[in-house]
């Protein structure tokens, strides 16, 4: 046995089975991330961009939201300090997500860059809201994870790509289907969590910024809301959290 | 736009989406004990982040034109109601989106 269980460098037989403890939880995200993903593809080939525009931005980039915009100034004059802004303010949400994760990627090596680098916001809730069942190692499991989602949205960007322009029309609706996931994903959230008070500080937050700036320029304020809200009320949310730390003593969390 | 510019556009925009992700690990690094005011938004940002995303996802949408929200609200409602039943996420997504698409097509 020269073999070591170090987490770095886990057997084939465990990176198997992290792959097929990974696999169910990312079913749903299968389903949305190739629809939304087609959904891209056949918007990039409206636009007249070449088929693999959506290819390359699902590699690169693999964030939904921004992908869409991006792929709406690649049709128009070239100015990347722009999209480059542009991008770091769609995604800037993505902070909270690393601060969430910071012990959770902790010693896991090379397998660390690429968890960051794919850190989108549907790998981002399985990867914080689940624990591998026994015996799984957590770094594989998680890059799994991570590596499965951004091959859906590869996978339905470039079929989104390909035959976009085949595709005269595109059945109204389908991107709903993101709404859905995180109305989902938010009562998962809810039902988790050791307290409600920073949920309905997000949603008003996001109300409150959404009817003042409007549809195009909310996400900046809210945030700041949102993180003002959470400063304040600092006294009465932590108390929750301090509890269950002695209650689950000894449970997962590195 | 000719093919080196949009593949400088799409690494800027990589660039970006990169430093939103890796943010948090750069000014943390590992060793370092992360500020107990962090740590406290680790456990409380994501439940408002997730409500951030649902508005988010639901800005466009106008009470007072077109369908009024009303394909929207019920597909949230199915969504949300079916998950609080059955905690199915793939069932409440494809119910909800089906019958969100049978709405915007066939009824509004």
């Amino acid at each position: 046995m020269t073999e070591t269980t170090d987490t770095t460098g886990a057997a084939p037989g465990a990176r198997l089975a992290a792959l097929r403890a990974a696999f169910p939880l990312t079913i749903p995200i299968l389903a949305g991330f190739v629809f939304l993903g087609i959904t891209c593809g056949i918007y990039a080939g409206s636009l007249g961009l070449p088929w693999w525009v959506p290819v390359l931005m699902s590699i690169v980039i693999f964030a939904g939201s921004a992908e869409f915009v991006v792929a709406s100034q690649l049709a128009g004059a070239f100015d990347p300090l722009t999209t480059f802004a542009v991008v770091l303010i769609i995604n800037a949400r993505h902070l909270f997500y690393g601060l969430s994760m910071l012990e959770r990627f902790r010693g896991l090596g090379r397998k660390r860059p690429y968890l960051i680098f794919g850190m989108c916001d549907e790998t981002f809730s399985i990867n914080y809201a689940t624990e591998p069942p026994e015996g799984i190692d957590r770094g594989w499991f998680m890059t799994w994870v991570t590596a499965l989602n951004q091959l859906y949205w590869v996978a339905g960007c470039t079929l989104g790509g390909l035959f976009g322009t085949l595709v005269a029309t595109t059945v109204e609706g389908v991107s709903f289907a993101m709404t859905s996931l995180f109305v989902v994903i938010f009562l998962d959230q809810w039902e988790k969590d050791h307290q409600h008070l920073s949920a309905v500080i997000g949603i008003a937050a996001a109300a409150v910024a959404l009817c003042i700036m409007g549809a195009d320029n909310f996400m900046i304020p809210a945030m700041a809301l949102i993180l003002i809200g959470i400063a304040c009320t600092r006294r009465r949310i932590e108390p929750a959290y301090a509890k269950s730390a002695t209650e689950d003593d000894g449970e997962g969390r590195a | 736009m000719t093919t080196l510019q949009m593949l400088i556009t799409i690494g800027a925009a990589g660039a970006a989406t990169v430093l939103t992700r890796a943010a948090a690990f750069i000014a943390f690094p590992a060793g370092r004990e992360t500020p107990a005011f962090v740590r406290y938004l680790g456990n409380a940002l994501p439940g408002a982040v997730f409500g951030l995303l649902v508005v988010y996802c639901l800005k466009d949408v106008s009470i007072f034109s077109e369908s009024h929200g009303i394909p929207e609200a019920v597909g949230v409602l199915i969504a949300g109601g079916l998950y609080l039943k059955r905690h199915n996420m793939l069932l409440s997504i494809v119910a909800s989106t089906v019958v969100y698409m049978l709405l915007v097509n066939l009824a509004f």
